[in-house]
């Protein structure tokens, strides 16, 4: 086994730098918002809020049932599987097309900053579209070298009002010591 | 704070610059965490296979995923603020994760407050997921709270929504 280093990291091909600033992979969600994942997530959190299991506050704040505003990327990841897909479908794909194009194996998402805008109705058909904002310069931490970067993903409604926006930074990364393969 | 809980409805003056919030302890099992990515539709393997999680992301066990963090934190924020309290933005940055057998610790205080153009209150809180004396998560989140018991942020809409 090699000692790999900071210096062997692939630079940023010219295709992937153009993607900066693109939207891509605008899709609508495989189903409209439902109260099964709402509940599940407010169990998953024991949150009690009222707005989300007592439909006379929903009525009275917010002109009926509402989604917490957290889970606004719960509504554009695609189910694990589904009829006639020979290929796995993976959330926030341009992350994964960076880690291919970058030859980064592994990635962790390092901080996230959500913007809220109009909530999100139960019934809602969501719309995602992801859009590269930055790619770092090498940086090595203590999980590894390899590059950070920044994918905001907006969310809108079937009116196109925005729902949200939600950015996040990544980093991908080789673990110190290990080979290229 | 009491589990599940949600206090009445905070008002905008009911809150003071430096403050802070109860503190809220959660015990993480594997269930926490498992129950959490699926909640939030996450299927990837680091966060329900343990041997994935230690061979292939170098971590000592599976752990809670980046959208449950987030529902994590706003139902602490909200357990606080009541349903009156509408999120408007939310940062956080993830140092370390946290696993199964952790004993997670909610805390925040109260950073700032502002009436913006709008008329619309707003509180910047400073969070911290500790695990120990370590601060696993941070987070600063923006809040929209009723000025008074007419007032209410989720009718807020357009230009008098400045999250």
């Amino acid at each position: 086994m090699s000692n790999s280093s900071i210096t062997e990291l692939i630079p940023v091909p010219d295709e992937v730098t153009a993607r900066i600033g693109l939207i891509q992979y605008e899709v609508e969600g495989g189903f409209p918002v439902e109260n099964g994942y709402v509940w599940t997530t407010c169990a998953s959190v024991e949150n009690a809020n009222p707005l989300f299991w007592n439909e006379t506050v929903a009525n009275e704040l917010t002109n009926g049932p509402i989604a917490p505003p957290t889970m606004l990327s719960v509504w554009f990841r695609p189910h694990h599987w589904s009829p006639g897909r020979i290929e796995s479908a993976v959330p926030l794909q341009a992350h994964f097309d960076l880690k291919d194009a970058l030859d980064l194996p592994e990635a962790i998402i390092s901080s996230n900053t959500n913007t809220f805008h109009e909530p999100v109705r139960i019934g809602d058909r969501v719309r995602s579209r992801q859009i590269l904002r930055s790619i770092s310069e090498p940086k090595t931490t203590k999980l590894g070298y390899g590059r950070f970067w920044t994918i905001d993903v907006e969310y809108l409604n079937q009116k196109d009002s925005l729902l949200g926006v939600e950015s996040y930074t990544a980093f991908g990364y080789r673990r110190l010591g290990g080979d290229r393969s | 704070m009491t589990r599940g809980a949600v206090v009445e409805r905070l008002l905008y003056g009911d809150v003071v610059v430096g403050g802070a919030l109860p503190v809220l302890g959660i015990d993480v099992t594997a269930t926490t965490v498992v129950l959490g990515a699926l909640a939030s539709r996450d299927w990837r393997p680091m966060h329900h296979d343990r041997d994935f999680a230690i061979q292939r992301n170098g971590t000592r066990d599976i752990f809670l995923n980046t959208p449950n963090q987030a529902a994590w934190f706003e139902r602490y924020v909200t357990d606080w603020t009541g349903p009156t309290g509408r999120l408007g933005r939310m940062t956080f940055h993830m140092n370390t994760p946290v696993f199964p057998g952790d004993h997670m610790a909610f805390m925040a205080t109260v950073d700032g407050t502002e009436i913006d153009g709008a008329g619309c209150g707003w509180i910047t809180l400073d969070v911290v997921l500790r695990v120990g004396d370590v601060t696993n998560t941070a987070c600063t989140t923006r809040v929209a709270l009723p000025l008074d018991k007419d007032d209410n942020p989720w009718t807020r809409r357009g230009d008098a929504w400045r999250p």
